[in-house]
């Protein structure tokens, strides 16, 4: 029975082990987070040392990013895909696999960084060059030993991964549509992963390319990022951030997903404007592949360069605006009902709405000439991130489990681990903002007393703890009811799209038959067979 | 558009971005190093450039065969492919060896060094990948496991050799055209 | 107040970008408000019901919305944008006038090293600049340098930051109009001792800039009740990297120290500059900043008293 896991190639399975494995790296990068505010509830503490905290940032954010996020977030894709568009696996079954088992390694070995410490084979420890690891900090000369080289191999392998999981995704959505479902009839989250799976074949080879150059420079002695010889340290942060800013609208988009399937069921209406969320999403792809350098505004740039990158960052803003605009129209007029989903959706529409602003805010490049490399900019990413892509993720969470495990999750024990969550993320992330006001910078294990900023990190701090213990809540819920939840059936929400059409699990070959659909929401058409959708779309 | 199509192009997307962070690497740092040997020490390989870029022609010619049923002329235009791609990287190792020995420039010398060692071996290596991947299938063609249901297969593989050929297309002018 | 809050800017870039702020802030807390607004009318006004099993007339979009919705957000950005490369231009391409102060500051891993070309003065960690006034603008422009790796150089009363980056040469500049210490620190992250690269300005009268100055550029005098730590001081390694006029000492990989005694702190406003520190610091750095560059050269305790009285005697 366990050997079925280690070698399945079966979508649904490969999907809900990414997000395990997601969740087990989410506790973990946790504590990490939980460490740092430890040492920063108040000026001058010795909870670590500087050395250990410097891991410690370096590995919370390499962690969360590569390997909470994008494992989630793929584990949800996988799972979902194929479901949405009527087929029985993905494209290409064994690559998945491989891709799963690549990312997978990846964190491994990033994390026997930890375990390697001077002493075993001089392995040198956990890598503390942060997580966009910048040169030249990440030459030899200031990074000795091997921890540097965990943080690169365990991103190109994981990399790979990505890209495979792309490839796969891709062909999936563009040639295993069900018979009917033209590009215009499937799930919006179908869109949304495939401008996202684009997003990382373009995005993810740069990261790979700066990382094997970094490699050059490490053990075959090149320049590419070597000052002393003429190198150029910017030119790193360009191919990072070339990566970097990509990967973010990599992470919000299947975000977006969720809201857009959750949303609508919970309102009871169609969602709003479906060709202009289509049109939507592919502008932030493309203008999403133009920003990279406004993580860059106080390298020195020309007045002309800033200019170029302030504005294409400000026009990314109206497509993502419009987004929100459409999930508030889909409520407009509907009947809501506050499932713990929609509580999710709900507020991470509102929390979506702050990080954009702030998100606003810092792209007008003087005020980020203050802000950038601040707290601001930790408390706008976290609330991108944290408010508004884990909100969904939760939302989808608890939207989905009914139909991956055939049973309902505890309503009573949804909504505390909402409202906890909610708490905690406002106590922390919204006090944040003001220290980088205050003139707090980033990645500093300690503070000055004098500087204003300790009640606030005092606050930013309690706030981890509501957090914690709604994890807690949430990991409690997710077990007790996968093994004595109430039956789900196969349609518990009363929803419209084709995963609701099969039994809850979905037998390993997903349909009995290949469904045929009119519209976007097919089952809206069965269930309503005197007005079906295909006659106003 | 099979899915096997798409998965090509889409890999063929991400190597080009990848290829593109390099090429700008070298064009940003051309002119730049501080000193040893420059790009004047290059010689042009018209010869073995011109292997590589036919072998796409040779390539094709076994596709549209290997599409017929012609299998022996598939089979002979495909080692041809094959040997033209490892003449290709015959040149470039006698490149290599008269750039390290006669003029003394290595990975480690200097910027020009780096990034020349760095574009040029990226591609060499797609192209032992390619040569791999093709010496695959001439050695299951000649095991007979090899037919005409499979042709499309190849066609997906020599869209990855097409695009190897493409890739040198740029390098060489950057390189040997542009950066000169 | 904070001493370090970008909303109490005393200095014209940092003037300009807070005026940016406030616009900014503003036109976002209105969207805010409006979206937010609605938002809340939304969830109130369409909750669902006990009673109601009927699903709602579903509306599948409409263009004259959309449209709406894209064009008004448009033109928020084009008058954001306008505002911002305002201030861009202003600050990035601000002429300076000939009179202006030239400093060069060059970040090391966990200090910084200030350079007064112009009168030949090489100090560190405490900038010392004249404050200027509407009548007669005195602005200080710095070019910034990076010795190893990344630094950023950031104190929010005076101006937005800059990176200092090896091998290449940035610039920024100030230009205070009240007299006073302002403070900051580094603000990218360059290793171990990141968060302990703190920076003082101090901004005074003309004439107590001209006064520090003539201190600075005045020769060391040779005290004979400290020779034996002066010997002691040529003696061991300090002389590899700290500098002190007038004598063998001259590297330059630690900061000047030929007047210390002219500065508040040490290590980079770590610690206030009294003799016990100097000593703790010169016994075993690491006590005070554990991870910066300089380590502790295991002098016996009688030397370390002999070491601390030279350094004392540095005025």
């Amino acid at each position: 029975m366990a050997n079925s896991w280690v070698t399945t190639v079966d979508h649904k399975r490969l999907g809900m082990m990414y997000i395990a494995y997601a969740l087990v790296f989410l506790v973990i990068g946790g504590i990490e987070a939980t460490i740092m505010r430890i040492q920063l509830i108040a000026p001058h503490q010795t909870f670590v040392s500087p050395q250990v905290f410097n891991r410690l940032f370096t590995m919370h954010g390499t962690t969360m990013i590569f390997f909470v996020a994008m494992p989630l977030l793929f584990g949800f894709a996988n799972y979902l895909i194929p479901l949405m568009i009527g087929a029985r696996d993905t494209a290409f079954p064994r690559l998945n696999a491989l891709s799963f088992w690549l990312t997978a390694f990846g964190g491994l070995l990033l994390y026997f960084s930890v375990l390697g410490a001077s002493g075993l084979y001089g392995a040198g420890n956990a890598p503390d060059v942060g997580w966009f690891a910048y040169a030249p900090l990440t030459s030899t000369t200031f990074s000795r030993g091997h921890s540097t080289d965990f943080w690169t191999l365990s991103l190109l392998v994981s990399g790979v991964g990505s890209i495979g999981t792309a490839i796969n995704l891709i062909a999936t959505i563009v040639c295993l549509r069900c018979q009917g479902m033209t590009l215009g009839k499937m799930p919006l989250f179908a869109w949304l992963i495939l401008v996202m799976a684009g997003m990382v074949l373009l995005a993810v080879s740069p990261l790979t390319a700066a990382q094997i150059m970094l490699l050059v420079d490490r053990y075959l002695g090149g320049h590419f990022f070597d000052t002393q010889a003429g190198g150029s340290a910017t030119i790193w942060m360009h191919f990072f951030w070339i990566f970097g800013h990509p990967e973010v609208y990599v992470l919000v988009l299947p975000a977006f997903g969720f809201a857009s399937e959750i949303i609508p069921v919970f309102s009871r209406k169609a969602i709003f404007g479906y060709p202009v969320m289509v049109g939507a999403t592919v502008c932030i792809g493309f203008i999403g592949m133009s920003v990279w350098a406004h993580h860059m505004f106080t390298v020195g740039m020309t007045s002309h360069a800033n200019m170029f990158f302030v504005l294409s960052t400000m026009a990314i803003a109206v497509p993502t605006g419009i987004k929100s605009f459409n999930w508030l129209a889909t409520m407009w007029g509907g009947t809501i009902a506050f499932t713990t989903p929609m509580l999710f959706c709900v507020a991470f529409l509102f929390q979506f709405l702050v990080a954009g602003l702030t998100g606003v805010m810092l792209s007008a490049a003087p005020l980020d000439w203050q802000l950038g490399n601040s707290y601001f900019v930790v408390a706008h990413f976290h609330y991108v991130i944290v408010g508004g892509i884990l909100f969904t993720t939760f939302g989808a969470f608890y939207f989905w489990f009914p139909k991956a495990t055939g049973r309902m999750y505890s309503e009573a024990l949804g909504r505390l681990h909402f409202w906890l969550f909610v708490i905690g993320f406002h106590l922390t992330f919204d006090f944040m903002h003001l220290p980088g006001l205050l003139g707090m910078p980033r990645r500093i294990y300690t503070y000055e007393a004098d500087r204003g900023w300790a009640t606030w990190n005092l606050i930013v701090t309690i706030g981890v703890v509501f957090q914690a213990v709604s994890i807690l809540v949430f990991l409690f819920n997710l077990v007790r009811s996968y093994r004595s939840g109430a039956l789900a059936g196969s349609d518990p929400w009363d929803a419209w799209t084709l995963e609701w059409s099969t039994a809850s699990p979905p037998p390993a070959y997903n349909f009995a038959v290949l469904p045929s659909v009119k519209s976007r929401r097919p089952l809206w058409d069965l269930k309503h067979p005197e007005d079906p959708d295909w006659r106003y779309e | 558009m099979t899915k096997g199509r798409v998965a090509m192009y889409c890999l063929i997307a991400a190597e080009a971005a990848m290829f593109t962070i390099f090429v700008v690497a070298y064009l940003f740092y051309a002119g730049k190093s501080v000193g040893g040997p420059t790009s004047q020490v290059l010689h042009t390989p018209i010869f073995f450039s011109i292997c590589l870029l036919s072998s796409s022609l040779t390539i094709h010619r076994a596709v549209q065969s290997w599409k017929r049923g012609r299998m022996r002329s598939f089979a002979g235009w495909w080692l041809v492919t094959i040997g033209l791609g490892a003449a290709f990287l015959a040149g470039t190792a006698l490149e290599w060896r008269d750039l390290i020995y006669a003029k003394g420039l290595t990975i480690q010398t200097n910027l020009f060094g780096t990034t020349y060692y760095a574009l040029v071996g990226l591609h060499a290596v797609h192209v032992t990948a390619g040569l791999v991947a093709l010496a695959v299938v001439s050695a299951l063609a000649c095991l007979g496991y090899v037919h005409t249901e499979h042709a499309d297969r190849g066609e997906v593989l020599s869209l990855y050799w097409h695009f190897v050929d493409a890739v040198w297309v740029v390098v060489f002018t950057v390189v040997y055209v542009i950066g000169r | 107040m904070s001493p370090t809050t970008i909303f109490a800017p005393v200095s014209t870039p940092a003037n300009e970008i807070a005026g940016l702020g406030v616009l900014v802030i503003s036109m976002s807390g209105a969207i805010f408000a409006v979206v937010c607004g609605l938002l809340v009318y939304t969830i109130v006004r369409f909750r669902r019901t006990h009673d109601e099993t009927n699903e709602p007339a579903q509306v599948y979009g409409s263009n004259q919305v959309e449209l709406a919705w894209t064009v008004v957000p448009m033109l928020i950005v084009v008058v954001l944008f306008l505002a911002t490369t305002g201030v861009i231009t202003r600050v990035q391409e601000a002429g300076q006038p000939d009179e202006a102060l030239h400093v060069v500051a060059i970040g090391h891993q966990f200090w910084w090293e200030y350079r007064y070309p112009g009168s030949d003065v090489v100090t560190a960690n405490e900038l010392h600049v004249p404050v200027s006034d509407a009548g007669h603008p005195a602005p200080t422009v710095i070019t910034l340098l990076s010795a190893d790796a990344d630094h950023s150089f950031w104190v929010p009363r005076l101006a937005g930051k800059t990176d200092l980056i090896p091998n290449r040469v940035n610039s920024t500049w100030i230009e205070p109009t009240e007299t006073g210490l302002y403070l900051g620190q580094c603000a990218q992250y360059c290793g171990t001792q990141h968060a302990k690269m703190l920076l003082r300005v101090y901004v005074e009268t003309r004439a107590a800039f001209d006064r520090w100055i003539a201190g600075q550029r005045r020769p060391v005098e040779i005290d004979a009740t400290v020779s034996t730590g002066r010997r002691i001081f040529q003696r061991t390694s300090c002389v590899n990297c700290h500098t002190i006029a007038g004598t063998a000492a001259n590297g330059r990989f630690g900061p000047d120290l030929t007047h210390v005694m002219s500065r508040d702190t040490i290590a980079s406003g770590v610690a206030p500059n009294t003799r016990e520190n100097l000593r703790r610091w010169i016994r075993n750095p690491d006590d005070i900043k554990p991870g910066s560059r300089m380590p502790s050269m295991n002098l016996t305790e009688q030397e370390l008293d002999a070491v601390t009285a030279y350094l004392a005697s540095l005025r």
